[in-house]
């Protein structure tokens, strides 16, 4: 088990190659300081969850990642490139799913490419390709009204694959489906982190969940916001998907968030 | 309805009513109310005539032309109010003054302004429907979840594609409400138009037979006013209907 300062992170991994770097990252809300001065650094083809108590400014960490929101200062870079808007090489899976409800399956699939302005013949091949690989085969015709909780996100997340960015921001994906198919879905998440070859930043307040799916996990303290430790489990992950919660690491490392987060939950 | 545990059929009420209306008429308790069955003999009549036909033509190219402006201005326009806090900021106190002003003095500054003609029918049409389009499509804008328009913005949505692809379909339960109740208050604008402005169409109907104190005539017009609002309306509210399995759901 590692877990490592993030002020001596840098120097311990110079070479380790960032999909995403936030830089001295602040966010106000009038007098309210949300983010302070967050610096964190998210490696290509990993899966890097932000976990903290509620009012932390996990999600609004995510969201200027994603563009929708403007940091009051800092920076944030993209494959290099310093973000100032949403752009194709991000994508978002919506705590809400955020579907169009009069659109089917497949549409709502494919909208990503229809704004991108890609053919619908070929958009829709794409689309079908993701609806399957998320266990949708069949729904294509299906309305999201018609689905359960859980379809529904399985709909947002082939929508965010099928756009082919390289950075997926999930905001509390599984957060509205229930526990079983919660499961399901962090289980499949590991297929995917490991298949796709993308960088996943996963915002959740589950602790065990961030555990269980995450390369990497960012625990942000709240009121200003700050990263506060990096934990990088080591051993567990290859092991496969079953024998993860009996890890003695993976149970460590629960305790120890636990722990840490203790005394900011009222 | 409901009677006696049993389900009547749609607009049984309209029977009941049509019933008394007969007996009353038929009691000959005042000129006002002939019987129902004798207006409906005089419409029968009536609709085969020239003057009836022009009337009706020129009632309805009035009607829908001005509700037809009315949709294609007040929809646009309530939905970048409710998407543009500066726009509803600017226009909002406007809309609702004309919401409740009562546009019937209106109009005749509107005939010094546009004449006599069909011209100023057909605003007079607009003004009625428009305001209550604008208010519902900026409602329904409004009522649309933060995170549908993030998606919208996050997959790259041009600002076109939004209103075409996003807030014109999440609003359209609204909409369509607002132009159902859009159109029943055009039936009257329109009517008012022809009675004020110049006299012609129905307007002028209603003005021949009242001021000669025609009553049959004048109720099988006005039922056949009825009739064809209440048509339009039926339709729109089908569509509603359509539409709302996803209005909860939004």
């Amino acid at each position: 088990m590692s877990q490592i300062n993030p002020a001596t992170l840098a120097d311990a991994r110079p070479a380790l190659d960032s999909a995403v770097s936030v830089r001295n990252v602040s966010k106000n809300y009038g007098d309210v300081q949300a983010l302070k001065n967050l610096s964190l650094e998210f490696p290509r083809g990993e899966l890097t969850s932000l976990l903290g108590p509620s009012g932390c400014g996990k999600t609004t960490l995510l969201k200027i990642i994603a563009g929708l929101l403007p940091q009051s200062a800092g920076q944030i870079e993209v494959d290099g490139k310093t973000v100032t808007g949403p752009g194709p090489d991000r994508a978002f899976v919506f705590q809400d799913f955020a579907l169009l409800p009069w659109a089917n399956v497949l549409r709502n699939v494919a909208f990503g490419l229809e704004l991108r302005g890609v053919a619908k013949s070929e958009r829709e091949a794409i689309a079908e390709k993701y609806i399957r690989e998320v266990g949708l085969a069949g729904f294509e015709k299906k309305f999201p009204h018609q689905l359960s909780g859980g379809m529904r996100q399985r709909v947002g997340l082939a929508r965010a694959l099928s756009v082919d960015a390289q950075v997926l921001l999930l905001d509390e994906p599984f957060s509205a489906v229930d526990e079983q198919t919660r499961r399901k879905f962090q289980e499949d998440l590991l297929a995917l982190v490991a298949n796709e070859k993308k960088t996943f930043i996963f915002v959740t307040h589950s602790i065990e969940e961030a555990v269980y799916v995450s390369d990497q996990i960012a625990i942000l303290l709240p009121r200003p916001s700050r990263v506060s430790e990096i934990i990088r489990p080591t051993s567990f992950r290859g092991k496969g998907v079953d024998n993860i919660r009996r890890d003695p690491e993976y149970l460590d490392i629960v305790d120890e968030i636990w722990a840490s987060l203790r005394s900011y939950v009222e | 309805m409901m009677l006696f545990g049993r389900k009547l059929p749609a607009m049984s009420s309209l029977l009941v009513w049509a019933a008394l209306w007969e007996v009353v008429g038929r009691m000959d308790l005042t000129f006002f109310v002939p019987p129902i069955s004798a207006v409906f003999v005089t419409l029968f009549g009536l609709i085969q005539t020239t003057p009836f036909q022009n009337a009706l033509g020129t009632t309805a190219y009035a009607f829908f032309l001005g509700v037809g402006f009315a949709i294609v201005i007040g929809i646009p326009v309530g939905i970048l109010m409710g998407k543009t806090r500066f726009l509803d900021e600017l226009l909002l106190p406007w809309v609702n003054i004309f919401i409740s002003a009562p546009l019937t003095a209106l109009v005749p500054v509107l005939m010094v302004l546009f004449g006599f003609g069909t011209k100023t029918i057909v605003i007079t049409t607009t003004l009625f429907a428009i305001w209550i389009i604008i208010l519902n499509a900026r409602a329904g804008v409004m009522q649309i979840n933060r995170s549908m328009v993030e998606m919208g913005r996050s997959f790259g949505a041009s600002p076109l594609d939004a209103f075409f692809k996003i807030y014109l379909w999440a609003a359209l339960p609204e909409i369509l409400g607002g132009v159902r109740i859009g159109i029943i208050r055009a039936v009257k604008g329109v009517i008012i138009g022809q009675l004020l402005v110049s006299i012609v169409g129905f307007g002028a109907l209603f003005e021949l037979y009242s001021s000669n104190f025609l009553m049959k005539e004048f109720w099988a017009v006005l039922i056949v006013l009825f009739g064809l609002a209440f048509t339009i309306s039926e339709f729109l509210g089908y569509l509603e209907r359509k539409v709302s399995f996803y209005a909860s759901a939004r």
